[in-house]
């Protein structure tokens, strides 16, 4: 008890002084979640800032834990108690914009974009994910696709079937695949991997201009073609493995490496999981395409860094931005973090051959939000999708799916 | 009598930092914590976050979208795993803690080795236990492969992913179910009072069972909560859940039930023998009714743990698993990650509500029996 007691006594201390010292000049608090694998990349651009900007002294203030969920309440401390770190990493598109735009707390970046020149080197499709309320809220620093479908060209040479081109085909494919004895001809993993799923489907059963529409209000979730998509999907789980509460991503991803399931939809990470930590080769141990029905559409999500109000060093954090959004910055992280860079005149001899067809695609596709990372939805719509999206799953009622869904859009205030 | 003696102001003086710190840190902060929940704080996304929010007293509107809201249906399923959770951790840790003490009573060689094995999972943190049981109970491997030592097929049962549930019922049929449950209780308190001669409190239990009773018949089943039926159930990936719980708490009620066997006189159990009283009929007759209150004071510490879990599930299934999730992961991410305040408060009153049933009764009941010694 006296021991956690003082250890308490000390922590707050040692807040104190973090804060005490924040104040003086020459200081950048830099609040993210990247730490482990993604460690590296951060220090990348670090070293970069430090180069430029000599007598800066950095703070490197990374809450760990995946995806950002311990460090987005930590944030919520600060930013609620008043001391909102200098810069902070959050999902690009509306998880910032819905949760601390609407709540006047971010400061608008548009002249920003605008002395730089961003608003020519990010395609317009960004700019406006970007976009609400007539400002610009973050600066992109990498993009990952979300839209890939991952298979073992080996196994499915020896099955006898292709990567399927539509959802029809799929199921067709599935058939065949389950008559040949493949038990779970997809994987999906835990819950947020399947409501990554479900985006695939509705965006290839709707199209990209109909799933803009669905967020922006034009289309209702309640519309037939939504409902149809959530049907769509209902039967593609039927082909999906039975344990996939307990799996996380990457061991969803195990089992196309090993051959159990033929096919996997996951982000763009997961070709860096399969280089990096199975080292598998690309087009050889792993295969990938868009996922069906979403051929030249790119369903992005960005991690990005926006600038709170009431920043104690909003100087350096500028600097800090700009240093992010520079070609210079794009090009020193994302061959690390295994992403790609925002910007369309990134040094592509950098980076390895998944990435550049990742990159070729991004200046040709249609670029679309992703939901399940923040991109398109605030993060009470996506916390709350995931109950309807076990929901559906366990009763295939796709009328009363769509229905809770819209009722949980109206809420977070989608399409207002 | 003779008002403030020196022994009287020093003792004020030294509870007074504690009651003052009670007060603010415990019952001031359940009494904001009701209030938020009576609010819209968080309803509008624009103004959860907001410097200065704009909160709007709704009264019990939050509650009511809790139990009768079309988006709050794993609230509602939360409610019924946790009883059902409560129900099987409680039987588990009572059974197989009475077990165990009854072998240990016996002497058997290594006693003192035998009790700290079996209460060596208590010391670990329920984080700790999940992350083990989780690699144990993963479908693929740990539990399921064990037949395979013995030459029969690995098992195949979805430990922590089932997505199946027995037992449902509607949760339009709650105000039913509850008001026959009740009803046939006084029914059976008011035989009691009658048998025991006591003709008020039997005629009062008797009328209000009845008026109960003809409610459930004739107004219950025409009750709609929910536009849709919504069928609730005990979903099979709690057992996973509930066996790393009583694997951890057991060796708890194992020690409380080991010093009641050991206090009970030497003396009893041979008078019970001179007798003639078998073996099963000391226990029966004897021991047991000994052990009643040591019984209930464990039934008390794992009803308020078990009712307010949230480590443990949060390791074991991961926060979105909705099939294994309990009213404290959603008060969580209610409040945190959509930012819901009102509504999180809410559920995490209700939470006080439940555990609230447990101990006051409890609370009450010793504080009695102290004045009564006293």
């Amino acid at each position: 008890m006296k021991r956690s007691s003082v250890k308490k006594a000390l922590l707050i201390a040692a807040a104190l002084t973090v804060t005490g010292t924040a104040s003086a000049a020459g200081k950048l608090e830099i609040f993210s979640w990247w730490s482990g694998d993604e460690g590296p990349a951060l220090e990348a651009l670090v070293k970069l800032y430090k180069q430029k900007y000599p007598s800066v002294t950095v703070d490197n203030a990374t809450v760990s834990g995946g995806a950002g969920t311990n460090a987005k309440a930590v944030l919520k401390t600060r930013m609620l108690g008043g001391t909102p770190p200098d810069s902070f990493q959050v999902h690009a598109g509306q998880e910032l914009i819905g949760t601390w735009v609407v709540a006047n707390r971010m400061e608008d970046l548009s002249s920003l974009f605008k002395s730089e020149g961003w608003n020519k080197v990010f395609p317009q499709d960004v700019i406006t994910l970007l976009s609400a309320k007539g400002g610009i809220w973050s600066v992109p620093v990498n993009v990952h696709r979300s839209n890939v479908m991952w298979y073992n060209p080996a196994k499915l040479k020896a099955w006898g079937v292709t990567a399927p081109k539509t959802w029809a085909e799929f199921l067709t494919t599935c058939n065949t695949l389950k008559a040949k004895g493949v038990a779970a001809p997809l994987v999906v993993g835990e819950n947020w991997t399947q409501q990554h799923l479900w985006e695939s489907v509705m965006i290839g059963t709707l199209g990209p201009q109909g799933w803009q529409n669905l967020w922006s209000g034009k289309t209702k979730f309640t519309d037939p073609k939504v409902v149809q998509g959530f049907t769509t999907f209902g039967k593609v789980m039927d082909c999906a493995n039975k344990d996939a509460s307990g799996l996380s991503w990457q061991q969803a991803s195990d089992r196309i490496a090993d051959g159990t399931s033929a096919f996997n939809i996951m982000g763009d990470w997961a070709a860096g999981y399969f280089t990096t930590t199975k080292k598998l080769q690309p087009n050889a141990g792993f295969g990938w395409a868009a996922s069906p029905g979403t051929n030249g559409t790119f369903v992005m999500l960005a991690d990005s860094f926006g600038l709170p109000k009431g920043a104690k060093d909003r100087a350096e954090s500028l600097n800090w931005l700009r240093l992010l959004g520079s070609k210079q910055g794009q090009d020193a992280f994302n061959p690390l973090k295994g992403s790609i860079a925002a910007r369309t005149d990134s040094d592509l001899s950098k980076y390895n051959t998944y990435s550049r067809s990742a990159a070729a695609d991004w200046k040709r596709n249609k670029i679309v939000g992703s939901m399940v990372h923040g991109a398109v939805a605030p993060e009470s719509f996506t916390s709350a999708f995931g109950a309807i999206i076990d929901q559906f799953v366990a009763s295939k009622n796709a009328q009363g799916a769509a229905a809770a869904a819209q009722q949980l859009a109206t809420r977070a205030g989608i399409g207002q | 009598m003779k008002g403030l003696s020196r022994d009287r102001l020093w003792s004020i003086a030294v509870l007074l930092p504690s009651v003052v710190l009670l007060a603010v840190f415990v019952y001031g902060f359940i009494a904001r914590t009701v209030y938020v929940s009576m609010t819209d704080w968080g309803n509008d996304p624009a103004q959860a976050l907001a410097v200065n929010p704009i909160i709007r007293w709704v009264g019990f509107a939050n509650y009511q979208e809790l139990f009768t809201g079309f988006l709050q249906g794993r609230f509602r399923q939360e409610l019924v795993s946790t009883i059902f959770f409560t129900l099987f951790f409680i039987l588990g840790c009572l059974a197989l803690g009475l077990g165990l003490a009854l072998v240990l009573d016996r002497n058997p060689r290594g006693e003192g080795l035998w009790r700290t094995i079996f209460l060596f999972p208590m010391s670990l943190s329920f984080i700790v236990t999940g992350t083990i049981w989780r690699w144990m109970l993963q479908p693929q491997g740990g539990v399921n492969q064990f037949p395979q030592a013995l030459g029969l097929p690995a098992g195949n049962f979805s430990w922590l992913s089932s997505t199946e549930g027995i037992w449902k019922f509607d949760w339009n049929a709650l105000p039913l179910i509850t008001a026959s449950v009740v009803g046939l209780v006084l029914i059976l308190l008011a035989v009691r009072a009658a048998r025991a001669g006591d003709r008020t409190r039997a005629i009062v239990s008797g009328v209000c069972a009845a008026l109960l009773l003809g409610w459930a018949l004739l107004v219950g089943p025409n009750v709609r909560l929910l536009p849709a039926p919504e069928l609730h159930g005990f979903n099979l990936a709690l057992i996973g859940i509930i066996i790393a719980a009583v694997w951890q708490m057991s060796g708890y009620t194992m020690a409380l039930y080991l010093a009641g066997l050991r206090g009970i006189p030497e003396e009893l159990r041979e008078a019970a023998k001179v007798d003639g009283a078998s073996d099963f009929g000391m226990y029966r007759h004897v021991i047991f009714p000994l052990l009643a209150p040591i019984t209930l004071s464990a039934m008390i510490i794992l009803g308020h743990i078990s009712l307010k879990i949230f480590d443990l599930v949060y390791a074991m299934a991961g926060p979105d698993n909705t099939y294994t999730s309990v009213p404290a992961l959603n008060m969580y991410l209610t409040s945190f990650r959509q930012n819901q305040f009102a509504l999180g408060a809410a559920i995490g009153t209700i939470l006080l509500i439940l555990v609230a049933f447990v101990i006051v009764p409890y609370l009450s009941s010793s504080f009695r029996s102290e004045e009564g010694h006293a």
